[in-house]
This record gives structure tokens, sequence and C-alpha cells, in this order.
């Protein structure tokens, strides 16, 4: 649904220099020029291009979506900026996509704002800009109010990226902790630790051949046809940082229920095991960026699973564990080796041990 | 994995759960005083509570979590020196991961870089070297932790440096020896050890023939251990084979890993580089005779420690910690009267609790999964 009318488009500045500097912050033409020719040309549409101080939304084109907006927003500070995978662009968008979508709503319109370090190549910034114009294709939202800052040499690390989202949740559909009752079943939507790995690996620090692509990808899609197979659906979240062991304690202590997972059924790629085997990482704290916990009701439980493996997204999903009575806030393992431990809340940052 | 998951087969286990069991009922061990094996090893720690394998074990055994975390058993006032060293502007202080978070008595590593040290994460002391290659203007310190698993590789980074002649390169050596604080355990009174499960990676370096005197004199027995949790099960039965068999042995199970005379080459680097300490000091232990070693003076211009001038200072271990009585297993991690309470991972007061490796950090976070509240046996006590 089209929620604007066309508006006429004004001619785009030009930059003619090959980095960004002070200038390009200054509120001049020079910025004018920046914003025109790397934000507006890659992201171009009709609610962005005015380049008022506000986009407008009509209330009646979104009331049509649903009974309720959704409104989330994220910042984005990755190192390395372009990882295999994806790059920081591609995260903003998706990043802020997902957590509409877990909410339950149809992402529909973003915000960005970018603080740029003085120096930044205007080709990588452009790189970047396109990005997330695809990955917003992708995920079938539109970039439609955005501000840009340029710093001085280290008051930033090259780029953040800050995107606000706005969706709308249609009738009906009702998530949250509080709904996860003892006997639901808890899925995944494929292997966990992939984005975490990747960046750790892309750092470059550990020289390792074995490249491990980020999982970065919009989730919507995945998460209408969940709730469209399985309507009773509980609860959903993101595990990104913290991952998927963070995301547990919290439906957990929310609930106030215990939660069971089995390590033989807990999907990780073989080359993220390894990694986390010789750096002595644990990998359901590692980030993901294209996977979603769900908790369903276990009489929904195969349905939501045929549901997840016929979409690209989550063909790998499968089942991880189950919400039990137990200790209220207590998230356990049954481990391979036949054992059981407590799976707790990270301390600070994972830190590789040293032997 | 190839090599990884076959030492993590739960089929396997149950055999060897069931042959323990079976021994152990022989042995007719009253519950009431559990047969005591300590894993000398922080990374056996770590497995451990990482499979759940307290919980697979019958009630009647008991694992007594040891000294053998370098990370944890750092005193403060090491930390401090590190801190003092690497907010001198000229430095670039390189370190192994965790041992960025072991609190000083004026903060960590961590909050020192956050204060504006050029700290740096590393995975080798040769990435360290690299550092100062690529940084010739800066002063690039190692910090060199660790027993003698990582006692050689800091050893070969200093005789390349020399080899390379570079000069902005220096090593802060709290490189640390296990015999000398097995044995002090082992001397310390109140003491019921019944058996050891000795380190794997530092006998791959040093091998079997130093922990002879555990057997001859002490009459405990030891099995060295891999890591893998079928390598500690069965490390576990072996203990119990010899104490069943009433023979004090040093046994080797990890045998593809550990040769028996050690690796000679590494046992060469590590003479050249390093002379023993008259003592060091260790976090929850105090001060060991012999127990640590320092850069000889032959490669003085190696040692940050003199470089650097280090205020060297020391600071007690606070009071109400009972990191020694858990080490030497007279009281379990959450008998411990600050664990969970003023002593977490968050803001460890003991050794202990400091990397996931100490066996409180491991208790808090892994969970003895069975186990009562700590703040019930904190008021129970």
């Amino acid at each position: 649904m089209n929620l604007v009318p066309r508006i006429r488009t004004r001619p785009l500045g030009k930059l003619h220099v090959p980095t960004v500097t002070l200038a390009h912050g200054g509120g001049g033409k020079a910025m004018k020029d920046l914003i025109d020719d790397v934000f507006v040309e890659a992201f171009d549409n009709p609610l962005l291009s005015p380049l008022d101080d506000q986009a407008r939304l009509d209330l009646a084109a979104l009331a049509g979506f649903g009974d309720r907006l959704a409104f989330t927003t994220d910042s984005f500070v990755v190192d390395p900026l372009i990882f295999p995978g994806g790059d920081i662009g591609k995260l903003a968008v998706c990043g802020t996509v997902n957590d509409l979508a877990v909410g339950g709503a149809l992402p529909l319109y973003l915000s960005c704002a970018v603080i740029i370090e003085e120096g930044i190549a205007v080709d990588l910034l452009r790189q970047i800009a396109r990005s997330m114009a695809g990955a917003a294709a992708a995920a079938e939202v539109k970039i439609i109010t955005g501000d840009t800052k340029v710093v001085s040499k280290a008051a930033c690390d090259k780029i953040f990226i800050t995107t606000t989202g706005v969706g709308v949740i249609s009738a009906g559909i009702e998530l949250g902790a509080q709904y996860v009752r003892p006997g639901d079943v808890v899925l995944v939507n494929g292997f966990l630790g992939d984005h975490g790995a990747a960046i750790l690996c892309a750092r470059g620090d550990m020289a390792l051949e074995t490249p491990i692509a980020s999982d970065c990808a919009p989730l919507h899609d995945l998460v209408a046809s969940l709730l469209a197979a399985a309507p009773a659906t509980r609860f959903l979240r993101d595990p990104t940082r913290g991952g998927v062991a963070t995301v547990l304690n919290e439906i957990a202590e929310a609930a106030e229920v215990s939660i069971e997972i089995d390590e033989t059924q807990t999907p990780i790629r073989e080359e993220v095991r390894g990694f986390c085997e010789i750096l002595g990482l644990d990998p359901l704290y590692l980030a993901n960026e294209g996977k979603f916990v769900a908790v369903v009701p276990v009489e929904q439980s195969t349905r939501a699973l045929d549901a997840l493996r016929a979409h690209p997204l989550g063909r790998d999903a499968t089942t991880i564990g189950c919400v039990r009575h137990g200790e209220p806030g207590r998230v356990t393992m049954r481990t391979v080796f036949g054992g059981e431990r407590i799976v707790d809340m990270l301390v600070g940052e994972q830190l590789p041990r040293i032997c | 994995m190839r090599y990884v998951d076959e030492y993590r087969d739960h089929a396997k286990a149950k055999i060897l759960c069931k042959a323990i069991e079976q021994t152990v009922r022989g042995l007719k061990i009253d519950e009431s005083r559990p047969l005591q094996i300590m894993e000398v090893c922080g990374g056996h720690t770590h497995s451990i509570f990482r499979y759940g394998i307290e919980g697979m074990l019958p009630k009647a055994i008991e694992l007594v979590h040891g000294p053998g975390c370098p990370v944890c058993v750092l005193p403060m006032g090491r930390v401090d020196d590190c801190v003092a060293i690497a907010e001198r502007p000229e430095v670039i202080f390189t370190t192994f991961g965790d041992a960025m978070r072991v609190p000083g008595s004026r903060g960590s590593l961590l909050q020192a870089k956050a204060n504006g040290a050029d700290v740096r994460m590393v995975y080798s002391p040769m990435d360290a070297l690299a550092l100062a290659r690529k940084a010739p203007e800066r002063e690039v310190v190692f910090f060199g932790i660790g027993f003698e698993t990582t006692m050689p590789s800091t050893a070969l980074t200093v005789l390349q440096a020399e080899r390379e002649g570079i000069t902005n390169f220096s090593v802060f050596c709290n490189h640390i020896t296990i015999v000398p604080t097995i044995k002090a355990i082992l001397d310390s009174p109140g003491l019921h050890l019944d058996g050891f499960l000795g380190p794997g990676h530092v006998s791959m370096v040093v091998g079997t023939a130093p922990y002879g005197f555990i057997a001859r004199f002490y009459r405990k027995p030891m099995v060295i251990a891999g890591f893998e949790p079928l390598d500690i099960l069965q490390s576990i039965w072996m203990v119990l084979k010899q104490i069943e068999e009433g023979r004090c042995e040093i046994e080797n199970q990890y045998a593809r890993i550990v040769p028996e005379a050690g690796n000679v080459p590494a046992l060469q680097a590590v003479a050249r580089v390093y002379e023993l300490r008259e003592f060091f000091e260790w976090r929850g232990l105090g001060s060991i005779d012999h127990s640590g070693v320092k850069i000889r003076e032959a490669y003085a211009r190696f040692d940050a420690e003199r470089k650097f001038g280090v205020p060297n200072v020391k600071i007690a271990d606070p009071k109400c910690c009972q990191c020694g009585e858990v080490l030497k297993g007279v009281i379990k991690p959450w008998q411990c009267k600050v664990f969970g309470l003023a002593c977490t991972p968050e803001t460890p007061l003991g050794a202990l609790m400091v990397s996931s490796e100490g066996a409180c950090s491991a208790y808090y976070q892994y969970g003895g999964v069975k186990r009562h509240s700590p703040a019930d046996e904190v008021s129970a006590a």
C-alpha cells in the first residue's frame, strides 16, 4: 500500500571529494551534497526526498495494518564495518526490523542517523548507504528520515548508525514473556552464534582460515509465517548481544518458570563450535542477527516447526528445549555428556581463556 | 568435530560412571566423609562444570577444585603493578583476554583501559612481538602469565626478540610453577585429599617425573588427565582403582598428548630464559617458596620489571576471603562467608571468583544444580 502521494523531486547535490571532512557536518552546501549524493541517492523514496525536518505518515493508512504501533530504536557500532555476511548498514536495518518483527509488528518505516568520523572515504560511506538501501528493500521497509553528523578524528570509531523503526501490530497478536507457560516448547530458527563468531573472526586477530559468515537477515517474513502457522505463539525475541543464553534467562525470570535446554539439540555450526573451542568461548552467549527464540505451546509446535522449515531463513529451525515448573528464573542445560549445568546470565563480556 | 566429539560420548560416559560406581561401592566409603579428589588445573574445573560431571558421580566422591587457574591466583599487588606499567604513556600493554578482568586494589586492566591506558588483548606473546615490530616508537609489554603451559611460548618470544634485536619489547613475568604449590597444599594441616587429577597441559611440557614425590612421600595417587569429559571420568576411575588396589602412582591418562619426558625443547627454552624466584605471592594461598619464575639477568632488557622499576607492592587479600580453605577442599565454595553475597563474578573479592576457571565463579555460573542456594548455607552456618 502506498501511504503518500508522490512528491515532485528536486535536483540532487553532488560530492566532488574522496573523503568526508568536518565541512560536511557544517550545515552548509557541503553537508547537503553529502546527504544528497550518499543517502538520498541510495534511499530514494518520496517520503525522504523533500528533506523536511520530519517525515509525515498517514494515520488512516497505518491503521489499515493493525491496531497498535510498535516503535523501537537501536545503535550500531560494529568493528569491522564490513564483515562476511554483511556490514554495519545491513546490520542497522536488519537489527531494527527484527526488533519490530519479534514484537509481532509489520515493519514499515525506519529513520537513519549517522555519526561519521572525519577522514572516512566517501566511497565506503556510499557502499554502506547502498547496503542499507538493499537491506531495506529486502525487509520491505522505507528509510524516511535521517540525520548526519561529522565528528573530529577519534571522537567516534569510523561510523556509528542509529536506526529507529515504526511498525504496526495487527489485531489479535499478543506476544510477551508473561504468556509463557510450563510445558511450552522453545524453538530457534537455525544455527546459533554465527554473527558473534563472524565478527570476532573478521577482526583478524586469530588468523583462522575458515570464514564464518554473519547470519544478519530481516526476520519479518519468517515471523509472519510462524504466527500464521502457530497463532498461539507466546513469545519471540531476537538473541543479539548476550546470545540465546541471555534471552532464555530473561524469559525464565519474567515468566517465573524454569527452562531446560538440551545441548544435543542446540544447533551450532561446526566452524562456530571449533572457533569457540579454540578461544574458550560459549556459543550460547554469542550474538545472532538473523535468529529468534520462539516459545510456542506444545500443541502448535509441530506446525510452527514445519512453517519455519519451509522458509529459507528457517530451514534449520529446531526445538532446543522446554519450559518447566522448576525454580523460577533458572535455565539449565542437559549437556551432550549427560550431565546438567546452569546456563546463567553473562557477567560483562566473554573474554578468551588463557589455556 | 572430529577428535573432540569422541571424547564427549554419552554412551561411553554411562559405562564409565557405572565402573566408577562399582569401584566406589567396593571401597565402602562413608558418605559423611567422602573421598576427596583434587583436580589441580583450572581447565579441568571448567570442563567439570561445563559438562555437569559432578552431578554424574556418586555422592561418596567429592571433587576439590585446586589452585590451577593462573588468572585467579594472581595477587592484587601484581595487578596493581600491571596497571602502573600500562598507565605509562609510551606503553602498549598486551595481555590474554581473561587476565583483563582480574581486580587489583586500584581496579583491573579493563578499568585502566577505560581510563585511557593502551591495553590490548592478544592471543599469543608472538602477537605482542609483532606489535612491537610495527610500533617501534612505543614500548610493548606482554603480560606473561600462566603455568608451564604458557611459560615456553613467552620464553620463545623473548628469544625471538633477542634474535631480531628488538628493543621495545618486554615481558612482565608472572609465570608460576605448579609443583611447589601442590607440595604446599599437601603440607597444610587439616587436609584430607585422597588423590589428584594431574594437570594435562602443564604435564605436556614438564612430563610426569616432577610429580613423583606426591606418590613416594605423600602416598597419594595422581592421574594426569586430559580435558574432555571422558578423560576426566576415566581419570577419576583410575584414581579410584589405585585406591582400591592400595597403589600410589603417577599414572598418565593423557598419554595422547603428554610424553613421559615432557617437551624437551620447550623445557630448554624455559631454562634459558627464566630462573626460580625465591618465593611468589599467590592470591588465596599466600607466599609459596620457589613457586614463580623471573627473567634471567642475561635477558634483563626484556624484563618489564627491571625496565620500568615496578613498585612491587604487596596487598593482603581481603580478610573475609576464605579462598585458601576452598582451594584446599576444607570448605566448599558456597560455604564461604561472602560467596554470592559480597563476592560475585561481577565484583570478585577472592581469587576463585575472578575467572571462569576459578572454583567459586564456576559454581556461581554453572552451579551445582541440586545444591542449596548460597543464602541458605550462609544462614545455616
